[in-house]
């Protein structure tokens, strides 16, 4: 699946939330569920510095897509990453750096992807992207 | 429990316009009281009154408008002198806030330190109290030490009276701890590091929203503050310092307004205190912290403690009896300033399901990581009081940490 199409059936699932509130449980779920990243990758080294909730990042070339795991100790960060992950994960690096993150906003959750948010979501997505263009400098 | 208040907090909201407000379609409940207080309309309308009326450069102009603002300004400041009960007016340093205050005097200290010599401070200080002295540290071989803390969150004196030698020179001490509230004997600090030789600066940041400090009866050596805590505008606040300190110490900046004379071969530093107030001023801003001066005066001081207290009072028993909550800084001698945690859940997943609620509470480290590292924690929820909010608030934010907790765990 592209990761358009990834998007627009994230968007999708989101559309059938009435509030907040079920947006929210929703992705605390998504974050309990998922078991994110091998315990030997959460080191200090591949840690993203948010102001307040730490987030862990490991990325691994297969062929020629990119796995990514992430990792982070607050539960509805956690969430969010479940989704980006859903998205970036298993793709190929040129298509992780042209791909945008609106979808987010369609779904509600913009606030925690902007730049001023201290949760470490900005600086992940721009660790994924930089993760791409050096797997993409390697495949050239 | 009944709030037996003096303070009419009804009348009183009707003075602050944002309280009013929504927020994700709930009415604000601001708690975050303790970073930045809300302005009233008096406040407000001050800086209106003077971009309308009479905005010009103070001090040198010869024109209505310039005299009636250095008029202005200049006033302002005698209400902040009479506010900390200084001997002199021109003891109060307009500043752009409790860091610069902080960055004059460890700056103006850099010329008087010798290595070996020793600065105390204390393990609940904020992140601006501890990196200035750092780096005055580097820069002159002088030796940093701390008070340390206890379970409670108090300073152990019994510690600080070890600390201090012959070569403490300083010793740094918030008056109140941003993150945990806890009230410390700044009295006695001051007093012991007199008896060494030593002068004092005390943080009054977060203490001059509750309390109004006597810097005479103190006899403290420098007191600083900041107006955004205190119901002023941000970008402002003052330092205090001793006549005879401030004489001592050299000039923070260079610039227009600080200086006498000046030549290509040497300029003469103007009387304080002009000699740290280099460049155009926050004009307006320093208007309106005398206006915020008047506005909590008029409300009282007393009153204002009294009615805090109670709030404390009353959210410390709701919140506790929330299962696994638990708060940090439980000591009997604290203001209206709740640091807490919800077992096995992140402070920053408790606040944003707060926010979703409308309420503002602070949630992190509050740049006092010493403090989270002390508990080995990655932070806490922070709620913290004013005198303008209510019982009903505190009711909303108990129901909200509990919706948090049920959605959480």
């Amino acid at each position: 699946m592209s990761i358009q199409d990834i998007q627009e059936e994230i968007i999708d699932e989101f559309s059938m939330f009435d509030d907040w509130e079920e947006r929210y449980q929703y992705m605390i779920d998504l974050g309990k569920d998922l078991p994110l990243i091998a315990e030997q990758y959460k080191t200090d080294a591949n840690i993203i510095k948010g102001c307040q909730s730490k987030v862990w990042v490991h990325a691994e070339m297969n062929d020629d897509t990119i796995a990514f795991t992430a990792d982070s100790d607050a539960i509805i960060t956690k969430g969010i990453i479940a989704i980006l992950i859903r998205v970036f994960s298993n793709q190929h690096p040129a298509a992780i750096i042209e791909a945008d993150t609106n979808f987010i906003d369609q779904i509600g959750l913009k606030e925690h992807l902007s730049p001023t948010r201290a949760n470490g979501l900005v600086s992940m997505v721009k660790q994924l992207k930089m993760y791409a263009i050096a797997y993409q400098t390697q495949l050239k | 429990m009944e709030l037996k208040t003096m303070i009419n907090v009804t009348k009183i909201r009707q003075d602050f316009p944002i309280l009013q407000r929504t927020v994700n379609g709930k009415p604000l409940v601001y708690f975050d009281n303790a970073a930045t207080s809300q302005t009233p309309k008096i406040v407000i309308d001050s800086i209106v009154d003077y971009y309308t009326n009479y905005n010009a450069n103070i001090h040198r102009g010869v024109h209505a408008l310039s005299q009636e603002a250095t008029d202005a300004y200049e006033e302002a400041r005698i209400k902040i002198q009479k506010h900390f009960n200084a001997k002199h007016s021109h003891e109060i340093i307009y500043t752009s806030g409790t860091t610069h205050s902080i960055n004059i005097v460890a700056n103006g200290f850099a010329a008087l330190l010798k290595q070996g010599d020793e600065i105390i401070v204390s393990a609940l200080e904020h992140h601006s109290n501890i990196v200035p002295w750092q780096m005055l540290c580097e820069k002159t071989g002088a030796i940093l030490k701390v008070i340390p803390m206890n379970e409670e969150g108090e300073l152990i004196m019994s510690e600080y009276d070890k600390l201090l030698t012959a070569n403490t020179k300083l010793v740094f001490v918030n008056h109140i701890s941003n993150a945990l509230g806890t009230i410390n004997p700044v009295k006695y600090i001051i007093d012991e590091a007199h008896k060494v030789g030593a002068a004092v600066l005390i943080d009054g940041a977060q203490a001059c929203p509750h309390v109004k400090p006597n810097v005479q009866e103190l006899d403290v050596d420098f007191y600083v503050a900041s107006a955004h805590k205190i119901c002023g505008p941000t970008g402002v606040g003052m330092l205090y310092g001793k006549e005879k300190w401030l004489n001592r110490l050299p000039p923070y900046q260079g610039g227009g307004e600080m200086i006498a004379e000046v030549s290509f071969e040497k300029t003469t530093y103007a009387d304080l205190p002009h000699k740290f107030e280099a460049g155009t001023p926050h004009v307006s801003g320093g208007i309106a912290f005398g206006v915020a001066l008047d506005y909590m005066n008029s409300i009282g001081f007393n009153e204002i403690a009294a009615y805090e207290n109670e709030l404390l009072e009353y959210a410390t028993d709701k919140l506790l009896e929330i299962d696994g909550l638990k708060i940090y800084g439980t000591s009997k001698s604290k203001t209206s300033v709740i640091s807490f945690n919800l077992e096995g859940i992140h402070p920053y997943d408790v606040g944003t399901i707060l926010d979703k609620l409308g309420i503002a509470v602070r949630t992190g480290h509050h740049c006092a990581q010493p403090i989270m590292s002390f508990y080995k924690i990655p932070g806490t929820i922070r709620a913290s009081f004013s005198f303008y909010n209510t019982k009903e608030e505190i009711d909303a934010l108990v129901e909200g940490v509990k919706k948090a907790k049920m959605m959480l765990s």
